[in-house]
């Protein structure tokens, strides 16, 4: 009697795990959704889909392809609550190409390549809270856009 | 009564501690290769900071089935159906690797026939990724009122394109935040191989050198290794593994190409405001080692498609 009510508190409490994880997740392709690829436009978003939940601080690393033929737009939107989201676009060598540090922590940045070239973006939450804080987390996206070079 | 209460409550505090543990499992769900970290006593904030920034995330991007099409089409290459896998093969796909293979290769046949304005296969094709997507369980990703839109505007590309973006987009993200990133890089690899099947059946050998079908060929060298990180980061997988052979096999083809670019130079392109990357780029690719690549690549791609 009492292993079967304690099956059940488990199940409902498992349950309720899974609806609230599934919702911070399913918050983040929202999110993705209505803040960061309206960003990108007039460019084609190419469909994928990279976000990730960051504390303050923490990094994130996106390698990726890019085309002689297209023109690039890269927005990368962190959650209103996350203190600046910075990124760095590398080449292969770690050459820095662009910093968004240097253009006031701006959100996209459009770009276009006379050769072909695998790139490393690189993304970083900037540490915004004071010593003894719990750091703040949130969703932050890295969309592309495309579109036929002219 | 009291051993009674004493037994629940201890099987209460074990249920609650799986809980934890499952929360902690999932919260940290793999968006891309992590570290493991055991269950520890708390630490202070400055330790806490430093594991987070350890705990790093890594996403391995491959060209979306939009940008595979899109890159074909720019090269100059003339449609033919003949090359896609025939809708007909649906009823073939009861896996769920099938299904995610075949999610993106229907994915890049549509946006291949988006191109081209070839309005009965995109209709058909978004049925065909419908139905791969319906049976791997992301029931929202293409729904019936999508298919019913793309028919109402199936002279209008911008909204095919969009359409097209966002029904991947739901399926993908779908998977990631369900904890299927398995699954997720197989509809990846699915669309990846495809479009380089697609590509590599395109190219008119009578016409080899100087061909522009032949160099956005040989730019998808530059992301074998990303597709190899991709697959590796769900290795242990009996259907990833033996993806990894098969594109091991693939890199060996690759590797056979030389690819030299000279250091980036970063450059602002005035009135648009864009940063232009300049580079020049040397590549050679004998005649024989293409019909190689052409032969590993329609191999790997009829294991995906039988």
């Amino acid at each position: 009697m009492i292993a079967m009510r304690m099956i059940r508190i488990f199940s409902t409490l498992t349950l309720l795990l899974a609806l609230v994880t599934f919702n911070v997740d399913a918050q983040c392709k929202a999110f993705a959704k209505k803040d960061c690829i309206p960003e990108l436009s007039p460019y084609q978003h190419d469909g994928n889909y990279h976000a990730a939940i960051l504390v303050e601080g923490e990094e994130a690393e996106l390698y990726k392809t890019f085309y002689s033929d297209m023109e690039y737009r890269v927005a990368v939107v962190g959650e209103g609550k996350l203190p600046a989201v910075e990124f760095r676009i590398l080449d292969d060598h770690k050459n820095v190409l662009y910093s968004n540090t240097d253009h006031d922590n701006a959100k996209t940045w459009d770009f276009k390549l006379e050769s072909s070239q695998q790139l490393k973006l690189v993304v970083k939450v900037s540490p915004f809270n004071k010593p003894g804080d719990i750091p703040a987390s949130g969703c932050v996206a890295i969309m592309f856009g495309f579109k036929i070079k002219k | 009564m009291n051993r009674t209460y004493r037994i629940g409550t201890g099987i209460l505090a074990v249920m609650m501690l799986f809980i934890v543990l499952l929360s902690s499992c999932q919260s940290g769900g793999k968006k891309g290769e992590k570290k493991e970290t055991a269950v520890e006593p708390l630490k202070d904030i400055t330790q806490v900071k430093k594991d987070i920034q350890q705990a790093e995330k890594i996403f391995n991007a491959l060209p979306s089935p939009l940008e595979s099409a899109m890159l074909i089409k720019s090269a100059g290459a003339k449609f033919d159906r003949k090359f896609l896998n025939p809708v007909e093969n649906i009823k073939l796909y009861t896996t769920n690797r099938s299904r995610a293979l075949n999610l993106g290769v229907y994915t890049c046949d549509l946006s291949f026939a988006s191109m081209y304005d070839e309005t009965q296969l995109i209709i058909n094709y978004m049925t065909a990724a419908k139905k791969m997507a319906d049976g791997l369980g992301i029931m929202d990703a293409i729904q019936q009122s999508t298919v019913d839109k793309l028919e109402e505007n199936i002279n209008n590309k911008e909204v095919i394109m969009e359409t097209i973006s966002e029904t991947f987009l739901n399926s993908n993200s779908y998977l990631a935040d369900n904890d299927q990133p398995a699954v997720a890089s197989m509809v990846l690899v699915g669309g990846w191989v495809e479009g380089l099947y697609i590509a590599t059946q395109l190219v008119d050998l009578k016409e080899f050198n100087g061909n522009k079908l032949v160099s956005t060929i040989i730019d998808q060298k530059l992301s074998i290794d990303i597709l190899l990180n991709l697959l590796n980061s769900n290795k242990g997988n009996p259907s990833i593994d033996e993806m990894i052979v098969q594109m091991n096999g693939m890199k060996n083809v690759f590797d056979k190409i030389n690819i030299k670019t000279t250091p980036i130079k970063t450059e602002i392109d005035k009135t648009t405001n864009q940063t232009i990357l300049r580079s020049k780029v040397t590549t050679d690719m004998s005649l024989d080692i293409f019909k190689e690549l052409m032969g590993v690549v329609a191999q790997i791609r009829n294991t995906f498609v039988k």
